[in-house]
């Protein structure tokens, strides 16, 4: 009770400071800009191009979506270890149900319908309950999260071998391979499209959160600071839908899509690409998981419980449940990473997702996510995921050895939490 | 103070052990509307964990709880806060990633017709109820463990208060305080006594329970050592039945 009275409305001197962004957030992308610069003067060019642009977000979905799932286990002062297992188990039984049960033990035969929703939802189905049983075994049963999912690091995995006889299974139903990204695009079109439709979501939100304010009477930031904002968040979604509008298909294929529909391709005719939908599945998983960190109370839940489990009992929320939920949607984001991640490689093997457990939670601590409980962010996550594969793609486009990308990613780890540390100590709060 | 009519809430013969050590062992008390009842004792005497059965944080092993006379199934702090009981934990058991109004809300969150929390109607709220409790308070919108000890206090303080508490249970409400903050629990307590409010008041400061309890109940080793009106003894004779876990019949009378 002995603050200051700071007036509302107290000019406020730095630009950043009056447009709210969070320094981490901004801090990450610069480091994302500076390896991106970095990488594309070293490759001549070939770093920044549409096509590899577009190639670095396919590769990256599987692991963003586990990511977000990874913030709010790890928020709730939990691991889960066995996120690359279950993956490739959920895998191992759309492998399955795909290749062997629909089309030949019941007998729909090869590019039935039926076929990848029916397959989708078993994957999906696995996922979940495999969660379910972590988070029952966690949160009822009091096992540590660390050692039920060391323990699922080694079941599932091989309980998916078993399934599969440790074959790799493919070819893959059709329309099951739309979701692993080049060969699922959405076209130039609906691209712009959705590309309105979300930078017309972003204004919407950004303008109804300052309404809410000023109906309330609190203070609110300078009008030029909101409309920065949402130039920034419009430029930003424009500007990818326009890189994957760019990136244009080879003739070859073209050719063929066109002999496929029994027609002949015009002279001259092109073509691109657009949104992959694996990436669309990311934006819509990013989305749902921000709602639900931010406006329902199964996210309060979650981080409450994170940051001091004893109140969030005292105040009367069921935490064993919690635990439970939590894990379930952790393995059904498993069972989706495992759709795109098994359309992406058009089979499935039984070495898919291995060591994923280790980069989903890199990027989740990359992203600002702390071990300690109670702080995470669904964004961060995902910018940590995009800023590891491009630290990958790119070390490997300039020819770096194996061994030394992995000591470079290793120790971008281990520097960002030092710099995250350094930068709660600058600012005052617990370490 | 004249025990008049249905008590607000009865604890009868309470007992409850942890591992062979009966921490409460048949403990009876009451409390009546615009009361305030001291529990006393010395550390580890059981007041607390007495308390936490009546708050749900824990589940007695014999006994009986009577709320207005009637027998009260309590089983978790969801229950208890049905009965309209509130709590003022020693801890606070604020979560101090969140900001004020998410921890005064919490498990109780305000939601719009779409289900979504409404965190500016939340923040209303909690302005208005912080400008009642703390004129001074202004962090609404940093988490609370950027908050000092007095800040973090009225926030508890204000969870409890906000819901229409008809029970109030406060475990040293005081402790981390400074004396004029001492003096703004003291005049909270003064003014939900008024509004028919009764408090348990888990208390180390003799003084204190000399100024704000109408009686005071003394345990030792989880038991009850008696029951007294705090305006028909003495200081001393408190502190004697604290120490030596004798009721001062003499002193009394």
């Amino acid at each position: 009770m002995t603050d200051a009275a700071t007036p509302s409305g107290v000019k406020k001197t730095s630009f950043f400071k009056a447009l709210e962004i969070d320094t981490r957030l901004l801090g990450m992308i610069v480091v994302f800009a500076l390896i991106c610069l970095a990488f594309d003067i070293k490759t001549d060019g070939r770093f920044l191009t549409a096509r590899n642009i577009f190639n670095l977000s396919i590769q990256t979905v599987s692991v963003a979506i586990m990511a977000t799932g990874m913030v709010f286990v790890i928020v709730m002062r939990h691991i889960d270890l066995s996120v690359g297992a279950v993956l490739a188990m959920c895998s191992a039984v759309m492998g399955v149900s795909q290749v062997w049960i629909l089309p030949q033990t019941l007998g729909l035969g090869i590019g039935h319908p039926l076929t990848a929703p029916i397959t989708i939802v078993a994957g999906l189905a696995t996922g979940t309950l495999i969660g379910a049983l972590n988070g029952w075994l966690v949160g009822y049963q009091r096992v540590p999260a660390f050692i039920v999912t060391l323990g699922g690091l080694l079941i599932w995995r091989n309980f998916g071998w078993y399934m599969s006889d440790g074959q790799t299974l493919g070819p893959l139903d059709q329309h099951f391979m739309l979701f692993g990204g080049i060969e699922g695009t959405l076209g130039t079109t609906v691209s712009w499209a959705l590309g309105v439709l979300f930078s017309a979501g972003a204004v919407w939100a950004l303008w109804r959160a300052r309404a809410a304010r000023i109906q309330h009477e609190f203070p609110v930031k300078p009008i030029w600071a909101e409309v920065t904002m949402m130039g920034i968040a419009v430029a930003a979604i424009m500007g990818l839908i326009a890189t994957y509008n760019a990136y244009e298909m080879p003739i070859g294929r073209l050719k063929r899509m066109f002999a496929e529909r029994g027609e002949v391709m015009p002279e001259g005719f092109s073509a691109a690409y657009g949104m992959p939908i694996s990436v669309l599945i990311l934006v819509i998983v990013a989305i749902g998981m921000t709602v639900i960190a931010r406006r329902t109370r199964l996210g309060r839940y979650i981080f409450a419980a994170g940051g001091n489990p004893d109140a969030a009992e005292l105040s009367g929320i069921n935490t064993r449940l919690l635990t439970v939920k939590v894990f379930a949607l952790m393995g059904f984001l498993c069972g989706l990473s495992a759709v795109v991640a098994q359309a992406r490689l058009s089979n499935h093997a039984n070495d898919i997702g291995t060591l994923d457990e280790l980069r989903v939670i890199a990027a989740a601590v990359i992203g600002g996510t702390a071990l300690a409980g109670g702080i995470g962010t669904i964004y961060g996550a995902i910018l940590g995921a995009v800023i590891m594969q491009s630290l990958q793609s790119g070390m490997a486009m300039v020819n770096v050895d194996a061994p030394f990308q992995n000591i470079v990613v290793g120790a971008v780890l281990v520097l960002a939490v030092w710099i995250d540390i350094q930068y709660r100590k600058r600012t005052g709060e617990k370490v | 103070m004249s025990n008049r009519g249905t008590p607000l809430v009865e604890l009868r013969d309470i007992s409850i052990a942890f591992g062979g050590i009966k921490a409460v062992d048949h403990v009876t008390v009451d409390l009546y509307p615009g009361e305030v009842v001291g529990l006393l004792g010395h550390n580890g005497a059981g007041k607390s964990t007495l308390i936490k059965c009546l708050s749900g944080a824990y589940q007695m092993d014999a006994g009986e709880i009577r709320i207005n006379g009637e027998k009260a199934e309590i089983h978790n702090p969801r229950d208890a806060r049905k009965y309209n009981i509130e709590t003022i934990y020693q801890t606070l058991a604020l979560a101090d990633n969140l900001d004020a109004a998410s921890n005064l809300f919490l498990g109780r969150e305000l939601v719009t017709p779409m289900g979504f929390v409404d965190d500016a109607q939340m923040e209303a709220e909690t302005r208005k109820i912080m400008g009642r409790l703390n004129p001074n308070f202004r962090k609404f919108k940093e988490p609370v463990k950027a908050l000092s000890g007095g800040q973090r206090q009225s926030v508890a303080i204000a969870r409890a208060v906000y819901f229409n508490a008809k029970i109030l249970i406060m475990d040293e409400p005081t402790a981390a305080l400074g004396p004029h903050e001492t003096q703004m629990v003291a005049e909270l307590i003064q003014e939900l006594k008024a509004q028919g409010l009764g408090i348990f008041l888990i208390e180390h400061d003799i003084h204190n329970v000399m100024k704000l309890c109408d009686r005071a109940s003394v345990m030792k080793n989880g038991q009850l050592v008696g029951t007294v009106n705090v305006n028909e003894v003495t200081d001393e004779d408190i502190l004697g039945m604290i120490i030596l876990g004798k009721k001062p019949e003499e002193a009394a009378g």
